[in-house]
Parts: C-alpha cells; sequence; structure tokens
C-alpha cells in the first residue's frame, strides 16, 4: 500500500490567495478597459455633434500667420507640421541654454553656500531661499512686463561698448558669419581634439606603467590653441562679425533676441539655479570630512584632493536629483505660454489649436514631445549615473 | 648665588573673542577672503539702496488715485486701491465675510492637531478632514440656508490660489498613496497601470494639463453634461500632483524594513490590514517633509491657471496693471504677488525642516 502524502488538491476558492490576485486584477483592467472605452465613446459622439473630423490631415494645411522667432526659414504658408518644428526648436533651445546657464549659476552659488567667508555664505543663501520661493511664471512675468517691456526703445538703448544693445524689442548683438576660413578651421579643431585625446591616452598609459605624471592639461590647451591659430593665420578668419546698427526706429543686422526669450531663459535660469545650488550644497556636503582627511595624508595637495577623492563622490549624490531639476527645466519651458513666446505650449497648443480645433491631435502631439524630451533625458542621465556609480566590490 | 628671575607674563591672546576675531576669523581670514568680502559689500552696494529707495523711502503710500503717486519710487496706492481684488477677485464685496469665516474656521479648526499635548488627533482630524470642505464648499459656494448663490467665475485672488492649493493636495493625498501601493503590488497588472499612470503625468508640464483639462474634458463627458471651469483645473491639478505624492509615498514604503512586512504577515494581518496598521503609518511619518515639500510645488504651481483663465492673485495682479487707469504699475503688482507667495511657500519650506528635525529620530550622524 502507498501513502498517499501530498498536497489536497486544490479547489478554486476566494481564500487562495493567488485566485484573488488574479481576480482583483481581471476586474482592474475590465475597469480601465470600460472606463477607457467610454470616454473614447463620449468623445466620439461629441465630436460627430460638432462636426470636427478627427486626423492628422490638419498638419498639411497652411498656417497663415506669422511667428516672432523662428530657427529655420518660414513664412506664413507654411505648414502646421512647420509651425510644429518651430515650437519644438525653439522649446529645445530654451531648454538648452537654460541648462547650461542655470548649471554654471547653480554652482558657483551651490559652492558659496559653503564658503567659509561669512557673507558670501549669507548673500548665496538669500538668493538660494528668495528665488526658489517665488512660483517661477511670476519670476517670467515680473522678467518680461516689469523688466523689459518697460526699457526705452532702440534710438535709446541701453549700449554696451556700441556692440550690444538692451532695449525693448530685446537684445541686439553682433551676429558671427561664417568667413573663407571656417571649413578649414572646423577641421583643425577637430585635428586638435584628435590630437588632445591620443596624447591623453599616451600620457595615462605612461602613468599606470612608470608613475610619471603628464602635463595634461596644459599640452592639451596648448594644442586646442595652436592648431586652430594657425589655421586661422593661413586660411583667414573664420568669422566674421556683423554689427547691429541703428536705422529708423529700430536696428537692423546682427543678431537679436526677443524680449521673450531673455525674459524666460533668465527667469528660468534664475528659478532653477537656486535648486541646484541647494543640490550642489548637499551632494558636497554628503562627502565626510575624513575623505579630505586621508586624501592629505597621503600626500594630495588641495587641488588633487577636490579633483580626484571629493567631486567624483559629490557628483554620486549630485547628478540623480539635477538630472530631474534640467526635467523640470524643460517642462518649466512651457510657461513661455504666459508671455508669448513662440515654444510647443505657446504655439501649437495655444494658437494652432485655437486655429485649427483639433484638440485631441494637437494637445496629444504636444504631450508626446514633452514625454519624448523627459525620457530621452532620464536615459542619458540614467546611463551616465551608471557609469560613474559607486562599484561595489 | 644666582637668583631665578621669571620671564614677564606672555600677553594674552587678543583677538580671539569679540566682534573683531569674529570678523578676522570669518571675513578676512586670508587675500581671497578679504577680496571676496569686499565683493559682496559692493554687490550688497549695488542692490540694496536702489530697492530700499524704491520700496520704502521714495515710496508713495497715501492715496486714492495714480494722480497722488509723485513721489520717484513705488506707487503703493495701487496695491491699496486693489487689495480687494487680489485677494478675493471679483467676489461679490458685501458677502466677502464668508471668505474671512471659512479661513478663519480653518485655522481654528487646525489649530489643536499643532499644539503636541492635545489627545486623540487622529480622530479630531479625520473628523475636521470630512466636515471642513463640506462647511467651507457652503460657505463660498453659497445657495443653501439662505446663503447667496456666488459662482465659481467670480472666485478670484489669493482666495482662488488657496482653495485650488488646498483642495488639489486634498484630492491628490489619498489618490497618490494608492498609487504607490499600487506600483509596489506583486500583482503585475495593477503595477503596470500605476506605473504608466504615474510616469506619464510626471513626464508633461502642468500646463499641457491645463489645457487638456480645459479643452478636452468636456468631449470626454457624456453631451449635455457641462463642467465647471474651477473644476476642469482641479481635475487636472489632482491628476497632475497625485503623481509626484506617489513618487513621494514610495520613498517612504520603500524605506521601510522587510522584516516590518514580514512581522505584520506573522501576526496573521493580511494586505490591508498589514498596509493600513503597520506599514503605511510609518512610511508616512518619514515623508511628511518630502510632502510638505510637494505642497509648496503645488502652491506654486497654482498660479499656472492663468493659462486657462481663471482670475488666481497672479492673473488679479496681471489684469490689474493692465487697467489703462494704472498704467505703469506692473513692478509693484509683480512685487506684490510675489511677496504673497514668498510669505506662503518659505514659511512652509521651514515648517519642513522643523518637522524634519523634530522626526528625525536617532538617524544623526
Amino acid at each position: 500500500m502507498q501513502n498517499q502524502i501530498g498536497a489536497p488538491k486544490q479547489k478554486l476558492s476566494f481564500s487562495d490567495p493567488k485566485v484573488r490576485a488574479w481576480l482583483f486584477q481581471i476586474i482592474t483592467i475590465v475597469a480601465v478597459i470600460s472606463l477607457g472605452w467610454y470616454l473614447f465613446d463620449n468623445t466620439q459622439t461629441n465630436l460627430q455633434h460638432r462636426g470636427i473630423t478627427s486626423g492628422f490631415d490638419f498638419l498639411e494645411r497652411s498656417a497663415g500667420f506669422g511667428i516672432a522667432q523662428h530657427l529655420i526659414d518660414y513664412t506664413e504658408s507654411d505648414s502646421y507640421a512647420r509651425v510644429f518644428v518651430i515650437g519644438l526648436l525653439n522649446t529645445l533651445l530654451v531648454t538648452v541654454i537654460g541648462v547650461v546657464l542655470a548649471t554654471l549659476l547653480g554652482f558657483i552659488i551651490g559652492v558659496a553656500r559653503l564658503s567659509p567667508n561669512w557673507m558670501i555664505n549669507k548673500l548665496a543663501t538669500v538668493y538660494v531661499e528668495v528665488f526658489r520661493n517665488i512660483p517661477p511664471l511670476l519670476q517670467i512675468l515680473f522678467w518680461y512686463f516689469a523688466v523689459f517691456l518697460t526699457m526705452p526703445g532702440p534710438r535709446n538703448s541701453h549700449n554696451f561698448g556700441d556692440t550690444f544693445f538692451v532695449s525693448s524689442r530685446g537684445l541686439n548683438m553682433p551676429a558671427a558669419l561664417a568667413a573663407d576660413g571656417f571649413w578649414p578651421f572646423m577641421v583643425s579643431m577637430v585635428v586638435a581634439i584628435v590630437a588632445i585625446v591620443l596624447m591623453a591616452r599616451w600620457a595615462n598609459k605612461r602613468f599606470e606603467a612608470t608613475g610619471v605624471p603628464f602635463h595634461k592639461f596644459w599640452v592639451g590647451l596648448a594644442l586646442l590653441v595652436v592648431i586652430p591659430a594657425l589655421c586661422a593665420l593661413i586660411f583667414g578668419a573664420p568669422l566674421r562679425w556683423e554689427m547691429p546698427r541703428l536705422q529708423g526706429f529700430n536696428f537692423v543686422d546682427g543678431w537679436v533676441l526677443i524680449p521673450e526669450l531673455l525674459a524666460l531663459t533668465l527667469a528660468l535660469t534664475v528659478y532653477t539655479a537656486a535648486f541646484i545650488a541647494e543640490i550642489v550644497r548637499s551632494g558636497i556636503m554628503s562627502v565626510s570630512h575624513g575623505q579630505t582627511e586621508a586624501a592629505r595624508s597621503l600626500g594630495l595637495r588641495p587641488g588633487p584632493t577636490l579633483r580626484k577623492v571629493i567631486i567624483p563622490q559629490a557628483l554620486r549624490v549630485i547628478i540623480p536629483p539635477l538630472t530631474s531639476q534640467y526635467l523640470n527645466l524643460a517642462k518649466n519651458s512651457s510657461l513661455a505660454a504666459g508671455i508669448g513666446y513662440p515654444e510647443m505650449v505657446s504655439l501649437f497648443a495655444g494658437t494652432v489649436l485655437n486655429q485649427t480645433g483639433q484638440a485631441i491631435e494637437v494637445i496629444a502631439i504636444t504631450m508626446s514631445v514633452y514625454l519624448a524630451i523627459s525620457i530621452s533625458i532620464s536615459l542619458l542621465m540614467n546611463w551616465y549615473n551608471k557609469r560613474i556609480a559607486l562599484i561595489e566590490r | 648665588m644666582t637668583t631665578h628671575t621669571f620671564k614677564p607674563d606672555m600677553p594674552p591672546p587678543n583677538k580671539v573673542f569679540g566682534p573683531m576675531a569674529w570678523m578676522r576669523a570669518n571675513l578676512f581670514s586670508s587675500w581671497l577672503n578679504t577680496l571676496l568680502t569686499l565683493f559682496a559689500f559692493y554687490l550688497i552696494y549695488l542692490v540694496v539702496p536702489p530697492i530700499l529707495h524704491w520700496a520704502i523711502l521714495d515710496a508713495n503710500w497715501v492715496g486714492t488715485t495714480r494722480a497722488d503717486c509723485t513721489k520717484e519710487g513705488a506707487c503703493w496706492v495701487f496695491i491699496q486701491q486693489r487689495f480687494g481684488q487680489f485677494m478675493y477677485g471679483y467676489y461679490p464685496g458685501d458677502l466677502r465675510w464668508r471668505v474671512d469665516l471659512t479661513v478663519w474656521l480653518a485655522i481654528v479648526g487646525v489649530a489643536p492637531l499643532f499644539i503636541s499635548r492635545f489627545q486623540r488627533k487622529a480622530i479630531y482630524g479625520l473628523s475636521f478632514l470630512v466636515l471642513y470642505p463640506i462647511i467651507a464648499y457652503f460657505l463660498l459656494h453659497g445657495g443653501i440656508f439662505g446663503l447667496t448663490n456666488v459662482p465659481t467665475n467670480r472666485w478670484g485672488g489669493l482666495m482662488l490660489t488657496l482653495v485650488i492649493a488646498t483642495v488639489g493636495i486634498a484630492g491628490a493625498l489619498p489618490l497618490g498613496i494608492v498609487l504607490a501601493l499600487g506600483r509596489r503590488s506583486n500583482m503585475p497588472a495593477i503595477r503596470v497601470i500605476c506605473v504608466t499612470f504615474i510616469e506619464f503625468w510626471r513626464g508633461v508640464p502642468l500646463i499641457t494639463v491645463l489645457f487638456m483639462s480645459s479643452v478636452m474634458l468636456p468631449l470626454f463627458l457624456p453631451e449635455g453634461m457641462g463642467i465647471d471651469k474651477l473644476l476642469r483645473a482641479l481635475i487636472g491639478v489632482i491628476l497632475f500632483q497625485s503623481a509626484y505624492v506617489a513618487e513621494v509615498v514610495r520613498g517612504g514604503l520603500q524605506a521601510i524594513p522587510k522584516g516590518q512586512y514580514e512581522a505584520a504577515a506573522a501576526m496573521g494581518l493580511g494586505y490591508w490590514r498589514s498596509t493600513g496598521l503597520v506599514i503605511l503609518p510609518q512610511a508616512l511619518k518619514l515623508v511628511i517633509p518630502g510632502l510638505v515639500n510637494t505642497v509648496i510645488a503645488l502652491f506654486k504651481d497654482t498660479s499656472l491657471v492663468i493659462i486657462i483663465g481663471l482670475f488666481d492673485l497672479l492673473n488679479s495682479v496681471k489684469q490689474a496693471a493692465a487697467d489703462p487707469k494704472w498704467l505703469g504699475m506692473a513692478t509693484e503688482g509683480y512685487v506684490f504677488a510675489a511677496l504673497v507667495f514668498w510669505i506662503f511657500c518659505f514659511g512652509m519650506s521651514r515648517y519642513s525642516v522643523h518637522l524634519e528635525r523634530k522626526l528625525d529620530t536617532g538617524h544623526k550622524r
């Protein structure tokens, strides 16, 4: 006779957690799908009754309105698709300028907050506490309506050495135009960078093998200056400058940064820098003082201690929150809708939506652009973060 | 015989204490530091006197019209004249006591929660949370007990800002907790739904969400079902903010050691009871500072409703500054609005720091 030992035959019962989990998930999925279907069905009926045809055909139609700033050629007869590209480029422009400037300013203020100098320390604290507690939209409106629009007109503009002019029309500055030596200069830059990389590799290899250090930084800097300079001497200057001139009531020639762009980048930079400063401060503070002491007792000077011991460890703490600040800046660039700078939201989700009435398509496109930007920035930063992460053994 | 003569006493170490010593240590310890200090003083000299002159010394404080502003500095008369609009929007003047009463009720009602000796905080807090919104709604909106109906398009100013912020956080908190639990769930379907929901809202700017709720929400609903403009904005804000609350709460949930889950399971508690009685109370306590930061972010974000045409504090200021009778008063208006926002946000951030210190038990390094 055999003893039948084993689990009793499972019956489907509500007291089995697995069964409950399945049941619960099925109910949730059904609920979500039916909610989606309900909304979709309502939308269909509403659209039919209002006589709106859905679809992306409207992108082909001619837009018929002017845009204050476009990085690519644009005329009023161009299509909505081109308007979309212009909006996207303007968003990216603000984001890139903002990220660079906010990082610079943020690092300076963050380091200043750790300064042993009492005055500098307190000034940086005041900066951070003032600017991070005022809504970014308010700061944008302030810069735009209270600062830039109240500037004098082009004829009485603030003149900075006859090259930069700040007026109610924005910032006029010299334009850099490609001259004869432009392409040879670019080639020489590439050559210089390749040379620097090769030099650094060789120097590192020698350092590993013999322990003899090499002045990588100075030699690299020399390469970067000498090769392009030689090239410029032979082929002529790579750029020529076109000065802005006052003609009639406005400036001609040169580049102009419209006041909307100035107000937006300034406000976003100042706002985001306050947050970045706090991130930098906490990152540097997270490296314990023992690390500095250990480095000094090994005979490292203050410079290498900072570069090889403190900063690499601080960066690990700084990078993840810094990423989310960059993301916030990209998303906050949409606040331009408040002052009418022609970027994604004000141009596409504002003007185009009003003109075409294609609410669903326009909002869907706008949202997916921001999702794409968000996801790509976070992927990039995750990759970087993984590279510098502490490898625990 | 030689006599030993003592050397004279060393002079006492001077400049270790007192203001001079402090200045030497903190301001002029090296030539670089001295330079920095001078630079800082120069910055202050550049910024502070003009602001002081503009805002206080040369400012106009009394009067009723623009013509009364004769001095160089700021014209605070504008703020005085439009103060009602900045606080209440277009809420009828003789009914504004109702708004005041609502605010006082909130202050009086919340106060006991901050008294540490007060017992039964949980029960009191919950009943306050249930009762107060109902009372506040009827007080503000009216239409019952003989209170005149004030439709939401008359609401505005700081009052609207506060309404959006409080309703937003009150709605986002429970939704965010549910989402955070869903994201940590063992059931794949629930997890996927929650992750998608959270990442979607976190990936888009609030402006597009507000656009969507104002343009697309009417399309989503059955025909003929109108939806209030303020309610649309609130729905957008709640959905958006719940994703951020969820991420904060998830941080707290992850910080709870596994032993707590296992101990709760060993006691025979099921999922809901172990979550509600063991995990969440600890996790929420951990993330209170983070939640306060979320509230600050939400409070600043309320200013975005300007885009869909609601008259919150910022929009009231913008409108008032565009009034032909008060042209050129933009600076005064925005500075005032900035000051109001700053007081609220700075107050909350100080409170968050205070909480962090108070709740931080035993993790000090």
